[in-house]
C-alpha cells in the first residue's frame, strides 16, 4: 500500500518539500463576526501590525469598512497605509521575491486564510512564539514549528522562553464562567506591554477579524438562510395541502 | 390562449406531447418516497445549468485569473456568493439524489426488461456527470482542485505504452497547468453540458415509451380498464407534478440549511485546502478527491500488487474502471423472475444490503489517509462490491421467490 502512494505520489509531485506537519492540539475560539467592537479592533491590529507583509489581495478596504460600520473617512486616515483609495483592493508593496529571500517564503496572502487554517489554529498560532537561538530570527513556534514569520507582537506579548502550554486548558472555567489558563507561559524571556488576558483579547479580536475576512458574506447569509427556510417551510404546507386534494381520488 | 395553442399545434404537435409526457402519461400509483430523486435531479441540473450560465459571466478561466475571479464573484459580484454556493452545493446534492436514485433502480429492478436502455442512458448519465464534476472541480484553481486533477489525470499514465502520452494529452502540457485548465472549462461549459441534457431527453424518451417501474415491480400495463388506461395508472400531471412539489419542498429545505448555513459541509463539499491558490510547487498533505469519487479512489487505492509485470496502480485503474463498467451489464446479471426485492428471496436482500453498505463504508475510506487497516477492509469491501454482480446470475435464479400480486399494493 504504501509503496502504491508512494508511486502515486512520486509520479505527481515535483516537491513534497513544504508540506506541513502533524496536526498540535489547539485552544480553541468562537468567532463572533456581529461583534463590530472586536472586529473594529482586530482590523486595527492587522493594519498596523500585518500589513506590512501580509497582502488581502482578494478583498477591498471599503467592504471593510462598509461592514465594521467604520467611516470611509477615519478608515482612509487611520487604516490605509499604502496611499490606495478606499474601493482598491488591499494589495501590499512588498516584493514577493525579495520577500522570499528575506523570511524563506513570501508572506502568505491572508484573505482566505481562516478558511485554509481555521480558527482556532490562528487564535493559537498567534499566542504560540517562544524564544529559540537556533532559529534565524531568534523564534519558534509551538504551532507552527519552524515557522519563518519573527514575533511582530513581541513587545506586546513579550517573548516566552520555554514553548507556551497551547491546547492542554479549556478555554473557560465550566463551574465559574472565568477564561482560565489565559497565561500560558510559564517562564518569560522578555516581558510584554501587555497583561496575558489583554493579549489573548487582542488576538481573540485579529483572528475574529480574520474569520471574518475569510467568510464577510456569514452574518447576511445565514440571517438570509433563516427567511428562505421559513419559505420553503410555508411552501411545504400549501404543497402538502395542494397534494392531498388531488390525490383524494386515487385509491 | 387556445386560439395560440391551435395555431402552433398546427405547426407542431405541442399538445400531443403534452399528452404522451405529462396529461396522458399513466404512471403507476404507487410511487413511494424513492420515485422523488428522478424529478429532483432534473431539478438540481436546471439549477447547475443557470447558476452555471451567471458564474461564466463573472469568472476568468486562467491559470493567473481564476482564483482570483472566484473570490471575485464571492466578494465583489452582486449575490455572486449565493450563485457560486448554489453551485458548489448542487454539485454534491446532484450525487446525492442520483446515487438514490440509482439505488431505486437495484432496490426495484428498475434495470429489467424492457428497460435495460433506461438503465444504460441512466449509466451514461452518470459516467458524463463525473466528467463534468471533476472538471468543474478544476476550475476555481485551489490547491485541491489542481492537485486532484494531477492525481486523477496522471491515472491515464498507468496504461501501458500509451498511458503517459494520453495522459500529456488531456492536459495538453506536462503538468496540469492553464492550458488544461482551458480545455475542461471548454468541456465543462459547452461540450459536457449538451452531451448530458441530450442523455437526459434520452433516458426520458425511453422511460415514456415502456412505463415507469413500481415499488411492486408489477407491469401495470397489463391491466387495462375499457378505456385501454392502466388500472393502476395515474396520469403524471397532475397527481405526480403536485406530489413531486412536496419532494421539492423537503428537498429545498436540506439544500438550501447546507448553502446558507454550512457551505463547506465541513470540507466534504469544498476542500479547505481549496481556500488557497494553485501551486505546482507545494503539495497539500493529504489529496482526496470530493466525496462522490471516494468510493471509486478508494477501490484505485485497495489494489496493491503487481500483476503480469504491470503496476499495482494499472490493476488499481482497472478495478476502478470495472466497478463502473460492470454497472452496464447489470440488466443481463440479474436472472430474477421478480423485479422488486419486495418478492425476491433473502439472498437478493442480503447482497444488496452488503453491496450498499460496501459502498457507503468504501466511500468513508476514500476520504481519509489509507493505513494498513483500513487497506485491508477497502480490499475486502472492493471484494463484496464486485461479488454483489458476479454472483448474480446465480443467487438470483437460486432463490426461492415470493408471489407477485396481480395489482399494486398500496
Amino acid at each position: 500500500m504504501k509503496k502504491l502512494i508512494l508511486g502515486l505520489f512520486m509520479t505527481v509531485l515535483p516537491a513534497l518539500a513544504l508540506a506541513a506537519g502533524p496536526s498540535v492540539p489547539l485552544d480553541t475560539m468562537e468567532a463572533d463576526h456581529t461583534n463590530n467592537a472586536s472586529l473594529q479592533r482586530g482590523a486595527a491590529t492587522f493594519m498596523n501590525y500585518c500589513a506590512g507583509c501580509h497582502s488581502m489581495e482578494y478583498a477591498r478596504y471599503k467592504r471593510v469598512s462598509d461592514d465594521l460600520e467604520i467611516p470611509a473617512e477615519l478608515f482612509e486616515e487611520n487604516l490605509i497605509f499604502t496611499g490606495a483609495k478606499i474601493g482598491e483592493l488591499m494589495e501590499i508593496g512588498m516584493d514577493k521575491d525579495q520577500a522570499a529571500d528575506w523570511f524563506g517564503n513570501a508572506p502568505p496572502d491572508l484573505t482566505l486564510v481562516s478558511r485554509v487554517r481555521g480558527d482556532d489554529w490562528l487564535y493559537s498560532y498567534f499566542r504560540a512564539f517562544y524564544k529559540d537561538e537556533t532559529r534565524p530570527l531568534g523564534v519558534n513556534n509551538a504551532v507552527f514549528d519552524n515557522v519563518g514569520m519573527p514575533h511582530v507582537m513581541v513587545e506586546q506579548q513579550g517573548l516566552c522562553a520555554v514553548p507556551p502550554k497551547i491546547g492542554s486548558n479549556p478555554s473557560v472555567d465550566p463551574l465559574s464562567g472565568n477564561v482560565r489558563g489565559t497565561d500560558i507561559c510559564e517562564d518569560w524571556a522578555i516581558e510584554g506591554t501587555m497583561e496575558p488576558g489583554e493579549f489573548n483579547q487582542a488576538m481573540y479580536d485579529l483572528t475574529n477579524f480574520l474569520s471574518y475576512m475569510g467568510d464577510p458574506i456569514k452574518v447576511e447569509r445565514e440571517r438570509l438562510g433563516i427567511l428562505v427556510l421559513i419559505f420553503v417551510a410555508v411552501f411545504f404546507i400549501f404543497a402538502y395541502l395542494l397534494n392531498r386534494e388531488y390525490w383524494k381520488d386515487v385509491h | 390562449m387556445n386560439k395560440l395553442i391551435n395555431w402552433v399545434d398546427e405547426r407542431l404537435p405541442i399538445v400531443e406531447a403534452w399528452n404522451k409526457h405529462l396529461a396522458k402519461y399513466y404512471a403507476p400509483k404507487n410511487f413511494n418516497v424513492w420515485y422523488f430523486f428522478g424529478s429532483l435531479a432534473m431539478l438540481v441540473l436546471v439549477n447547475q445549468l443557470v447558476t452555471g450560465i451567471w458564474l461564466t459571466m463573472s469568472y476568468n478561466p486562467s491559470a493567473e485569473g481564476a482564483f482570483a475571479s472566484v473570490e471575485y464573484i464571492m466578494r465583489d459580484v452582486e449575490w455572486g456568493w449565493l450563485l457560486r454556493y448554489l453551485h458548489s452545493t448542487g454539485a454534491s446534492a446532484f450525487f446525492v439524489v442520483v446515487y438514490l436514485h440509482m439505488f431505486r433502480g437495484l432496490m426495484y429492478g428498475s434495470y429489467q426488461k424492457p428497460r435495460e436502455l433506461i438503465w444504460i442512458f441512466g449509466m451514461l448519465i452518470y459516467l458524463v456527470l463525473m466528467a463534468e464534476a471533476f472538471m468543474g472541480y478544476l476550475l476555481p484553481w485551489g490547491q485541491m482542485s489542481y492537485w486532484g486533477a494531477q492525481v486523477i489525470v496522471n491515472l491515464f499514465g498507468a496504461i501501458p505504452v500509451i498511458g503517459d502520452d494520453l495522459s500529456l494529452w488531456i492536459r495538453g502540457d506536462y503538468l496540469i497547468s492553464g492550458i488544461t485548465l482551458n480545455r475542461f472549462f471548454a468541456l465543462h461549459v459547452v461540450a459536457l453540458p449538451i452531451v448530458l441534457l441530450g442523455l437526459v431527453v434520452l433516458h426520458i424518451l425511453a422511460l415514456h415509451e415502456v412505463g415507469s417501474n413500481n415499488p411492486d415491480g408489477i407491469d401495470i400495463k397489463k391491466n387495462k380498464d375499457e378505456n385501454g388506461i392502466p388500472k393502476d395508472g395515474i396520469p403524471f400531471h397532475p397527481y405526480y407534478t403536485v406530489h413531486d412539489l412536496l419532494g421539492v419542498a423537503v428537498f429545498f429545505f436540506v439544500f438550501f440549511l447546507v448553502v446558507f448555513f454550512f457551505p463547506e459541509m465541513g470540507g466534504l463539499f469544498l476542500e479547505k485546502p481549496n481556500f488557497e491558490p494553485a501551486n505546482a510547487l507545494k503539495t497539500p498533505d493529504h489529496i482526496a478527491p470530493v466525496w462522490y469519487f471516494t468510493p471509486f479512489y478508494a477501490m484505485l487505492r485497495a489494489v496493491t500488487v503487481d500483476l503480469f509485470g504491470l503496476d499495482a496502480k494499472f490493476w488499481g485503474v482497472v478495478v476502478m474502471g470495472a466497478a463502473i463498467a460492470i454497472l452496464f451489464v447489470l440488466p443481463w446479471l440479474d436472472r430474477s423472475p421478480v423485479r422488486s426485492i419486495r418478492y425476491k428471496g433473502w439472498l437478493s436482500k442480503i447482497a444488496l444490503a452488503i453491496f450498499a453498505v460496501s459502498f457507503v463504508i468504501l466511500g468513508y475510506l476514500g476520504i481519509v489517509p489509507a493505513t494498513e487497516g483500513r487497506t485491508l477492509v477497502a480490499q475486502i469491501l472492493t471484494t463484496f462490491y464486485f461479488l454483489y454482480f458476479i454472483l448474480m446470475p446465480f443467487y438470483t435464479r437460486m432463490e426461492k421467490t415470493k408471489p407477485v400480486p396481480e395489482r399494486v399494493t398500496g
